[in-house]
């Protein structure tokens, strides 16, 4: 069996190519990545639910395929969000929007279906509402289970580790 | 000939793509589903009207309510959301949708139901416009799917006018 290789084994060609390979998967990854950035317009396309504050509908896990136009926000509608200061998007809905005549600029309200309260304690500051720049995508589909993969690797780096060094491993061993 | 790994990697493989087609088949089935719904909104009584301390309007009600949800199930469909928003324009704004009641219908079973019930969210306004203002209620749906796209609907019930004055002073 001349799976594992010896270090004076090692052939530069087969080698390179081995190496080619590798870095055209992650180039492929990284532009059907950047592609759905264009197409949905929005900076992260698809993201994994945290918490349970919008059960029973999004569980922590779940993830939801995010979407972005120039469509005014309105109530009802599930929108992803930032607020200034803090990095984790939160996913709520709309419960209240008041758009301007002049501006055309929207306020906006948004609450968890699983929350008692609406969301203004966590804008930041005096921040009584929420305008459209802050808003990064509206949630138009949604896969359950799915994202539970990454909130274990965040929670237990350990897991991310020990998966990137098994796929390591699997691709220098591997013949192909 | 073929080993262990391989054997895992085909069959893992395989049931992606199975489960991604039935994802998307599901969602695709649903865009057929052509819903004929029925609803009705009264406005049972006015709690509260007055002008709240930082200079907003505020106003507390109590709705009856008969709807009848049960043609936006399908196979795909986890849980119905639904809400009822207070429509109105004003001279600064030209549309204000303030949610007043929802509610998460899980089984289809359970989707025709009517109730009288005390508004949820109180409607707030940006200012001091409400006074004799003709506000409209709009019954909005939101279909979360067991996987799949999510879709929106809305329609417009009966609209209502706002007294002329405060019936509390703030």
């Amino acid at each position: 069996m001349d799976r594992i290789k010896f270090l004076g084994d090692v052939k530069i060609r087969p080698t390179l190519i081995q190496l080619l390979n590798l870095g055209m998967i992650i180039c492929s990854a990284l532009m059907i990545w950047k592609g759905l950035m264009c197409i949905t317009g929005c900076e992260s396309p698809v993201v994994v639910v945290l918490t349970g504050s919008m059960e029973p509908g999004f569980k922590r896990g779940d993830i939801l395929f995010l979407h972005m136009n120039k469509e005014p926000i309105r109530a009802g509608e599930i929108v992803v969000y930032n607020v200034d200061g803090r990095d984790i998007p939160i996913v709520h809905r709309v419960i209240k929007a008041h758009e301007r005549r002049d501006t055309g600029e929207i306020d906006i309200l948004t609450k968890g279906d699983n929350n008692q309260v609406d969301d203004i304690s966590l804008y930041s500051g005096g921040q009584l509402w929420l305008n459209s720049h802050h808003i990064i995508g509206r949630a138009i589909g949604y896969l359950p289970y799915v994202g539970y993969l990454t909130i274990i690797m965040t929670e237990m780096p350990i897991v991310k580790y020990l998966l990137i060094g098994v796929l390591a491993l699997l691709v220098i061993t591997s013949e192909e | 000939m073929h080993s262990a790994v391989q054997r895992a990697n085909t069959a893992a493989t395989i049931a992606a793509i199975l489960l991604a087609t039935i994802c998307a088949a599901a969602s695709f089935l649903d865009a057929f589903n052509s819903p004929s719904l029925q609803a009705h909104v009264q406005v049972v009584k006015i709690n509260r009207f007055r002008r709240q301390l930082d200079g907003n309007d505020e106003v507390k009600m109590t709705l009856k309510m008969s709807m009848d949800l049960t043609s936006l199930f399908t196979w795909n469909t986890k849980q119905v959301f639904v809400f009822l928003a207070a429509e109105y324009e004003t001279d600064t704004n030209s549309l204000n949708q303030v949610s007043l009641w929802d509610h998460i219908v899980q089984e289809k079973e359970r989707a025709s139901f009517q109730v009288k019930v005390p508004t949820k969210y109180p409607l707030i306004d940006q200012g001091t416009n409400l006074r004799g203002k003709k506000v409209g209620l709009v019954l909005h749906w939101h279909i979360m799917p067991i996987s799949g796209r999510m879709i929106q609907g809305k329609m417009p019930l009966s609209n209502f006018s706002l007294p002329d004055s405060y019936t509390t002073r703030s």
